[in-house]
Order: structure tokens, then C-alpha cells, then sequence
């Protein structure tokens, strides 16, 4: 087949991927989100499961990132968006009325498509969440904090010299992974990311896979992403969505290899997208 | 078919053209001329003054009576008259215009703002007479009912009312510099769980800190060069204090005062009026220019 990519060769092999626990951490059903009448997504439901990776497969413009923002709530930062539909975490509708969104993201970490430090110090861009939620009690407590969470991110010996230095005074990568820090440092359940690779390069992308990949011990990990091959090499489970429809969930390996859905096969061979 | 130019008709247009960009030039030019001419005749007139008043005089001595038998020079009373008002300007403008701004910026839906920033910019079409009557008849009057013997000319009433009229430049140009603040910052922060009032707070706010700041120092150059409102309400008598509620006067009513007649030309109580205007331009342009190199900084942070 010219031009098709073929992802099989990046795949894990059953053994080393080990057993996808099942029991789903997020279930979403009949999810639709409208910006003003026009319908972004449509019917979505999947379940994703605890501590695995999951990777948003499909074209620009197909609703994988709208959906995204959907487990956490930013879509409510959107005046003219509306979502119908139910999603839970842990069996909890975070779409219920007397939810309310601050603990909600507290729980579910976000990482963004461009690297977003804020305007302080390295130290303090991870310890921003801490304090604003009031996880530690002394300084000492807040250090401990940062310094773990720089740890998960791989981040710790690359910085621990120059913790006071503007986190924006980072390369690409490095700003990246201060963000998954910043993520990590609140303790989230769930870790969101919004094609957290497409700003950076070979190199740095292959450090952030292999964190995402350590991460899934510990965190339920969704991510989006424009490359199939990443999706690959770091999702257990794979959603490929086109056009605002949730096309077909599965066993990464079987989306790849034996996808049941024309478009999925066409998306992935290179024919669309 | 167009039709051609002749070779006389293409020179004239050439000349045509070379006479326009000519004359374009010097409009542009001319108002970078006056100002050059305005900084050299002050510093010109300011020589004459500064040949008969040593410097160190003019800038230590307590004293400021040009008018008097016994003539003083010391311009730290006017200075310290200008500095109050402005500080009190800044008192009510500074938490006021910030406040305006955050709300503007991070709160306020679309229409809001845009119905609510016109109405904030209409306070610098108010003409600053009125301001000045506004101090002396209105707000003097209001605080003199709870601040016990407050004269009726004070530094503390036309302070506030240049704060209010300097409100619209701190409110706007923050506001501005905060909306410049790129969205993933705000979304970064809320989706660690901060709240808009903390998101606002401790990332938008110390993102857009340098152009704050510019917004500030605009509107200290503006409450340092208000002439009017304290020229009405502030009294005109040079007192060197730091207790706002007394009467004082300031550089710019000092200018006025002269400029009014008091003073014969070209003596050197005369003189005296480029001295001020001299130490009055050089603190409004350090403001500037501060302004100006923190917005250049700015800038380049996004």
C-alpha cells in the first residue's frame, strides 16, 4: 500500500503492555457539545479505563479535542459552547448541578498543545496548585511537593539547580514537562493531554511518551494526538473520531491492525485525514 | 486605451510628487520641531534664571517666594506640593483603575466591556476645569464634614479628583496590557482547579505586570502635569508639608499664577516659571520614558 503508514512496527506486543485493567474510571454516554447550533460532537460514549492509556485518534476538526475538554470542564470557559449528555468519574456525573468545577479540575489534571508556564519560577509554577488548594502546610511540606512531582516528570536533575529561574527560560520540551509537573503536584486521578507533543521535537516528544508511559502506573491518562504513530507507542486503548461521531474504540492493536470501520481503515492507511 | 503621458507631462508629476513628499515631511516634522524648540527655550530661559540662582539653591532650599520683598528659590516646596496631589491621585486611581481593569478584562462578558470602556474613557473628555470646580465645590465641601477643620482650599480634595480623572488611563492601558495575557495562561490555571478571582490574581495579573506598571507611571505624568484642578482647589500657596489636608500649590499652579500677570516679563522672578516648567518636564518625561521601556519589555514577553 504506498503511502500508508504502518504503525505495526512501533506497536508493544501483548506481553509488554500487560493487562488492561477494565474497570473504567471514566463512562460517557450520549455526550453532544454545541458552540452556538453548530454540533461539534455527536452521541459520543466510550469507557476509559483506570490507569492505561487512551489515546483520540482522527482529523483535524473532529471533535477529539472538544471532547477532551469535556472530562474537565473547560468547555464551560466557552460561552456559546453547550454539552448534553453524561459523563462520570468514578460513577459520578461531573455534569450534575451541584458540581462544582474547582474540585473537579482539581482531580483531573490538564496538559496543553503549547507548552503554557506561567510567568514565575520554575519552583513556583508547580507550586501554584499546592498552594491554591492548600496541600501543604510549610514550606517544607510545598518543597517535598515540588520536588516529587519534578521527579514524575523527569524534570528534577535537569532544574533542581535553577528552581528560581522563569519556567518560560526553559526549552520546548523541558516547558512541557514543567506543565506535566504542574499537573502531577495536585494529585490528580486523571491527566488529560491535548496533543502535548506537537510543539516540540523528535527528541523531546520521545522523552514525554516515555514519561506518559511511566505515568499510566499511577494515573488514568488520556491523550489526543495527531500522530498515529504516538498513539502507537503509548495508548493501550485507541477512539478514533471523525467529523463529531466516535467511529470505533478498541485495544490500540486492534484498531491498528484489524480496524472494523472503513473510515478508521482509511484514516489509518493514510487516505484521510 | 489609456492614454499615454507625454515626456513634459512625466516630469511634472515627478516634480509633483517630490513638492508632496516635501510638504508631507514637514507637517510631520513640525511637531517634533516645536517640542525641540519648546525644550530649548526652556533650557535657554532656565540658564538666564540658573546664572543668578545656584542650583544647589534651587533644589535645596525650603523656601519658594519669587514674589516677595525677599525673594527665595527653592523649588522643594512646589515639588513636594506636586508630589502629594500625585500620591493622592495615586491612592484612588491605583486600586480603583486596577480594580475597573481585572474586572474589565477577566470578568465582564463581551458586551459589558464594550459598553462599559467608552463610558470609562468619556471621565479624560471631562475638561479639567470642571474637575477643578468639582474639587473646590462639591468635594472639599463633602469631606469637610468629616474631616474636622479642613480648609477650604487642600492638596487632599484635588488629589482625589485627579485620581478620578486619571482613572480611565490606569484602568485602560491595564486592562490592555492584562487582555494581551494569552489565553492557555488562564486555561493552565483553571485547569488546576483556580478559581477566575485566583486565576486573575496570580496569573494574569503578575503576567501583565510590566504593563501595569506602564499604566501607572502614564498616570503619575498625567496627576504630576495637572494644572487646573489644583490651581482651583489646592490654593496657590507655596507650603512645604507632607499632611495633605493643607493648603499648598504645586509647579504647574505656580505657572499659572505667573502666567496670570503677577510677575513683570523678563525679571527673574519671570525666569523663574522655565525653571519650574524645566523641573516639571523632566519628571513627566522620566515617567514616559520609564513607561515607555517597561511597555518595550512587555511586549517582548509574548
Amino acid at each position: 500500500m504506498p503511502g500508508a503508514i504502518d504503525v505495526s512496527s512501533v506497536l508493544r506486543s501483548g506481553a509488554e503492555v500487560g493487562p488492561v485493567s477494565m474497570r473504567p474510571k471514566i463512562v460517557t454516554r450520549d455526550v453532544n457539545v454545541f458552540y452556538g447550533e453548530k454540533r461539534a460532537l455527536n452521541d459520543v460514549s466510550i469507557d476509559i479505563p483506570e490507569r492505561a492509556v487512551t489515546a483520540f485518534i482522527g482529523p483535524s476538526g473532529c471533535g477529539k479535542s472538544t471532547f477532551l475538554r469535556c472530562i474537565n470542564r473547560m468547555n464551560d470557559t466557552i460561552p456559546t459552547a453547550r454539552i448534553t449528555g453524561r459523563i462520570e468519574i468514578d460513577g459520578e456525573n461531573i455534569y450534575a448541578k451541584d458540581v462544582d468545577v474547582v474540585p473537579l479540575r482539581a482531580r483531573i489534571g490538564m496538559v496543553f498543545q503549547k507548552p503554557n508556564p506561567f510567568a514565575k519560577s520554575a519552583y513556583e509554577n508547580v507550586a501554584y496548585g499546592p498552594r491554591i488548594h492548600g496541600l501543604a502546610r510549610t514550606r517544607a511540606e510545598l518543597d517535598e511537593i515540588v520536588e516529587s512531582s519534578l521527579r514524575k516528570a523527569g524534570l528534577w536533575d535537569e532544574v533542581k539547580d535553577r528552581l528560581q529561574q522563569p519556567g518560560t527560560s526553559l526549552s520546548g520540551g523541558q516547558q512541557q514537562r514543567l506543565c506535566i509537573a504542574r499537573a502531577v503536584a495536585v494529585s490528580p486521578e486523571v491527566i488529560l493531554m491535548d496533543e502535548p507533543c506537537s510543539a516540540l521535537d523528535p527528541i523531546a516528544t520521545a522523552r514525554i511518551e516515555e514519561l506518559i508511559d511511566e505515568l499510566r502506573q499511577n494515573y488514568t491518562i488520556v491523550i489526543v494526538t495527531h500522530s498515529m504513530q504516538q498513539a502507537a507507542r503509548v495508548s493501550q486503548r485507541t477512539a478514533f473520531f471523525h467529523l463529531g461521531n466516535l467511529v470505533e474504540q478498541g485495544p490500540t492493536e486492534e484498531i491498528f491492525t484489524t480496524p472494523s470501520d472503513p473510515r478508521t481503515q482509511n484514516y489509518i492507511t493514510g487516505r484521510i485525514g | 486605451m489609456a492614454s499615454r503621458l507625454t515626456a513634459t507631462q512625466r516630469r511634472w508629476q515627478r516634480r509633483r510628487e517630490r513638492i508632496m513628499e516635501g510638504v508631507l515631511f514637514l507637517c510631520a516634522a513640525s511637531s517634533v520641531f516645536v517640542t525641540i524648540a519648546i525644550v530649548v527655550v526652556l533650557v535657554w530661559e532656565s540658564a538666564a534664571f540658573f546664572a543668578h540662582v545656584p542650583i544647589a539653591t534651587f533644589l535645596t532650599d525650603t523656601m519658594w517666594t519669587p514674589l516677595f520683598a525677599d525673594p527665595r528659590y527653592g523649588i522643594l516646596p512646589l515639588l513636594c506640593g506636586t508630589m502629594l496631589s500625585t500620591a493622592v491621585a495615586l491612592c484612588v486611581a491605583g486600586p480603583l483603575g486596577l480594580t475597573a481593569a481585572i474586572y474589565l478584562s477577566e470578568f465582564a462578558s463581551a458586551p459589558v466591556r464594550e459598553s462599559t470602556k467608552p463610558v470609562l474613557e468619556l471621565l479624560s473628555g471631562v475638561p479639567t476645569v470642571v474637575y477643578g470646580f468639582f474639587a473646590l465645590l462639591v468635594v472639599t465641601p463633602f469631606l469637610q464634614t468629616f474631616v474636622p477643620n479642613l480648609p477650604g482650599f487642600n492638596i487632599l480634595s484635588a488629589g482625589i479628583v485627579i485620581g478620578i480623572m486619571i482613572i480611565p488611563y490606569v484602568a485602560s492601558l491595564s486592562e490592555d496590557a492584562m487582555r494581551a495575557v494569552p489565553n492557555a495562561l488562564r486555561d493552565g490555571s483553571l485547569a488546576l482547579g483556580a478559581t477566575r478571582l485566583e486565576t486573575a490574581f496570580k496569573v494574569v495579573l503578575p503576567s501583565a505586570i510590566s504593563g501595569v506598571a506602564a499604566a501607572f507611571a502614564l498616570g503619575i505624568s498625567r496627576a504630576v502635569g495637572e494644572t487646573m484642578v489644583v490651581a482651583i482647589a489646592a490654593g496657590q500657596q507655596p507650603n512645604l508639608t507632607f499632611d495633605p489636608r493643607e493648603p499648598a500649590a504645586t509647579i504647574t499652579a505656580y505657572i499659572v499664577q505667573v502666567a496670570l500677570g503677577d510677575l513683570p516679563h523678563g525679571g527673574i522672578g519671570y525666569q523663574s516659571i522655565f525653571a519650574a516648567g524645566l523641573t516639571l518636564l523632566l519628571m513627566t518625561l522620566s515617567f514616559n520614558v520609564f513607561a515607555f521601556w517597561l511597555r518595550a519589555r512587555f511586549r517582548e514577553a509574548y
